[in-house]
């Protein structure tokens, strides 16, 4: 009995053997280049991943399936929007797939429990989405890029509207994480009225804003800022208006309406203020073709998070491109991604000695397309080329 | 002090919808000594359920009729297929088999409903504010979820304490086998009750709805507090779990309203901040290892437990 249980583990362990050894001599032969992409593809947030998962396939579809003449490959993972997850996904990525870079995040919470395994290994990370602060300041990282944007700079840009309408007292509310308070402090940075209450809510568990809503009435701030990303920003929009107080105080907010949240706030996100660094009407030639090949492809209107993905897989091709697929010279690949040589579709782009990008910042707003379709557009630009406050504390040159 | 007051009705609104969700976990959980993590799951479903029908018939509170049996029925098929077996089963089978429901529910709604989620429209009127003191409007639709949960709360009390099937109900709770050997066929006590939970469940969830909008898991972190208020009522309590939704709903809502302004008086603005939001988030399970030590059973254990 025994003996047949020790025969037939070992023949199943050979059999498991064979194909390994043979996949790994392939991946010798002919070498591919292999990206992997964590984001959030279950949970309530899972309509995010798939976004970002779509504008990826776009991008590689566009690259015609090369960098540089080299087979590619995306080795997706779903981080569940949960820190620990998110780590577990990465070093599966690093240690069973040896990926040659490792991009996506859309948490700054799941981010930073993340990024030093890459880092550590001397791999390069590319956020398609989660700016946070310790990495654009102090812990600024040689092997770390971010293609969408420093979490301050939008907020920072929601901050300054307030001040061109003549806003006085202004009331924030946000959820307790690395991003929230990010957030937080951006627009703290440059609106110059007073601040007259703060709430950091429960993340992601609280979706029930009713006593901070009653907080807001009895304050009569002159506005409200809130940044609830994605599904949270259904709710405190709907809260927000079921409480009657849209009529009465105007709502600013950032990363709370997006292609996929507005397909359930519609009339809500109507006469509120957006700041954010990309619309689908920028009129630059990257985007367009980006917004209506992805209309075509996926018969949706595309997200922030799926232009920012979009972005990062062409900004990885385009240092492979200029390295010519020699991915072992760091320092090379490095300087070729901080060169930014791409077209990116949110038109001018180039990176802060801190990996963070620099550029413009836009005010947008909600319209109504048809009786059941809305679209955001662009209204005017806040910020041309801005910097994000940390990047002055980056160590590095 | 009408701040106080508007809190005091927001907590008591999260406080009601607790307790419908608690009712249903606590009565499974008292009379069939079994743990449903699923019961969530039913949360989900019901809202879900309420979301299809009210867009199929155009009038919320037909989709909610439809929601309800719906949810009761749905209930019903999940005990009668993977539930009755674990009865005998211990506690871990138990969980481990119900997490497992948590997720193929998850999935199911996925499959049928797509991942994006879906809104409950409700009628204009329940949209706006009604003034129930003078400078005090109220969202219309959290007034009727207070009435609604209020109602139900009247209504499991007459059901359990004036009726034989509620005198089954308390016997179940109190001695299991003994009812069983009086005659009673404890198979169908166990259906009723169960699909009498889900319904519970279903409204809670469908209620829920049009305020945190329908949404695939929307049913997991309630089903913590759920857990954490019939710990505190006592397993098997209908009181217990009213009185244990309450405290929480209020505690939770009050500390999260009161709290950093309190703390800023002798803290700076931003450790007031911090901690307020970490401390308003304990509260509620600081009342419950309170009461756990205080009494282990419960406040208001089932008797003969």
């Amino acid at each position: 009995m025994k003996f047949s249980t020790l025969l037939s583990l070992t023949s199943a362990l050979a059999l498991a053997a064979v194909p390994f050894v043979a996949g790994d001599a392939a991946a010798q032969a002919n070498k591919k280049i292999k990206i992997g992409f964590v984001t959030t593809l279950s949970g309530p947030n899972a309509a995010i991943g798939v976004d970002m998962k779509n504008s990826v396939e776009l991008a590689v579809q566009h690259l015609g399936k090369k960098m540089g003449g080299i087979p590619l490959e995306i080795v997706y993972e779903d981080d569940e929007q949960k820190p620990e997850v998110g780590k577990q996904k990465t070093e599966k990525l690093m240690q069973r797939d040896k990926v040659d870079f490792v991009a996506g995040y859309i948490w700054s919470n799941v981010l930073l429990a993340s990024y030093k395994t890459v880092t550590d290994n001397k791999t390069f990370l590319i956020s398609a989405n989660a700016g946070p602060s310790p990495l654009a300041g102090e812990q600024c990282n040689p092997y770390f890029f971010a293609a969408s944007w420093q979490n301050d700079q939008n907020t920072m840009a929601a901050g300054e509207l307030l001040n061109q309408k003549g806003i006085k007292s202004l009331y924030i509310v946000a959820p307790n994480y690395a991003a929230g308070l990010d957030m937080a402090n951006g627009v703290k940075s440059t609106f110059k009225g007073q601040v007259v209450g703060q709430d950091m809510t429960k993340w992601p568990d609280q979706l029930d804003f009713s006593a901070e809503i009653s907080k807001i009435r009895a304050a009569k701030p002159g506005a409200v800022f809130v940044f609830y990303p994605g599904r949270a920003g259904v709710q405190f929009f709907q809260q927000y208006s079921q409480a009657g107080l849209k009529k009465d105080i105007p709502l600013y907010t950032t990363f709370t309406v997006d292609a996929i949240t507005l397909k359930l706030q519609k009339d809500l996100t109507l006469d509120t203020f957006q700041t954010l660094w990309w619309a689908p009407d920028l009129p630059y030639a990257a985007n367009q073709k980006f917004v209506s090949e992805f209309k075509k492809k996926h018969k949706d209107t595309p997200s922030f998070y799926g232009a920012q993905s979009y972005d990062t897989i062409n900004l990885i091709n385009s240092a492979v491109v200029a390295t010519k697929g020699n991915l072992k010279d760091k320092d090379a690949l490095r300087n070729a991604i901080k060169a930014a040589k791409f077209d990116s579709v949110r038109g001018p782009m180039k990176f802060g000695k801190n990996h963070f990008p620099i550029h413009n910042i836009y005010q947008q707003e909600v319209y109504k397309v048809s009786d059941t379709e809305y679209d955001i557009r662009t209204v005017s630009t806040v910020y041309k080329d801005l910097v994000d406050p940390y990047a002055a504390k980056c160590p590095m040159k | 002090m009408l701040l106080i007051f508007e809190q005091f009705l927001n907590g008591l609104q999260i406080a009601l919808l607790l307790f419908l969700l608690a009712a249903g976990l606590t009565l499974v959980f008292g009379i069939m000594d079994m743990v449903n993590l699923a019961h969530g799951s039913l949360y989900m479903m019901g809202a879900y359920f309420a979301a299809v029908f009210t867009e199929w018939t155009g009038s919320f509170f037909l989709g909610a009729a439809l929601a309800l049996p719906a949810g009761a029925l749905l209930g019903i098929v999940t005990e009668i297929i993977a539930l009755r077996t674990l009865y005998t089963r211990d506690h871990l089978d138990q969980v481990l088999a119900t997490f497992g429901l948590i997720l193929f529910f998850n999935e199911l709604a996925r499959l049928m409903f797509g991942a994006g989620g879906m809104t409950i429209e409700t009628p204009n009127w329940l949209q706006g504010q009604i003034e129930i003191l003078p400078g005090l409007p109220y969202p219309s639709y959290r007034f009727l979820i207070i009435l609604v949960g209020l109602l139900c709360a009247a209504f499991l009390y007459v059901l359990v304490q004036r009726t034989r099937l509620g005198m089954l109900i308390r016997a179940g709770a109190s001695n299991r086998e003994m009812v069983g050997a009086l005659g009673i066929n404890i198979k169908q006590l166990f259906t009723l009750v169960f699909g009498l939970g889900s319904a519970l469940a279903a409204l809670a969830g469908l209620m829920a709805g049009p305020v945190t909008t329908v949404q695939i898991g929307m049913g997991d972190n309630i089903l913590i507090l759920a857990l954490v208020v019939i710990v505190i009522g006592g397993i098997g309590s209908l009181p217990g779990a009213f009185i244990a939704a309450l405290a929480i709903g209020i505690i939770d809502t009050m500390g999260r309203a009161f709290l950093p302004n309190m703390l800023g008086a002798f803290l700076s603005p931003s450790d007031a901040s911090t901690l307020a939001t970490a401390l308003s988030s304990m509260l509620i399970y600081i009342l419950m290892a309170a009461v756990l030590v205080l009494r282990p059973a419960g406040l208001f254990p089932a008797p003969g437990r």
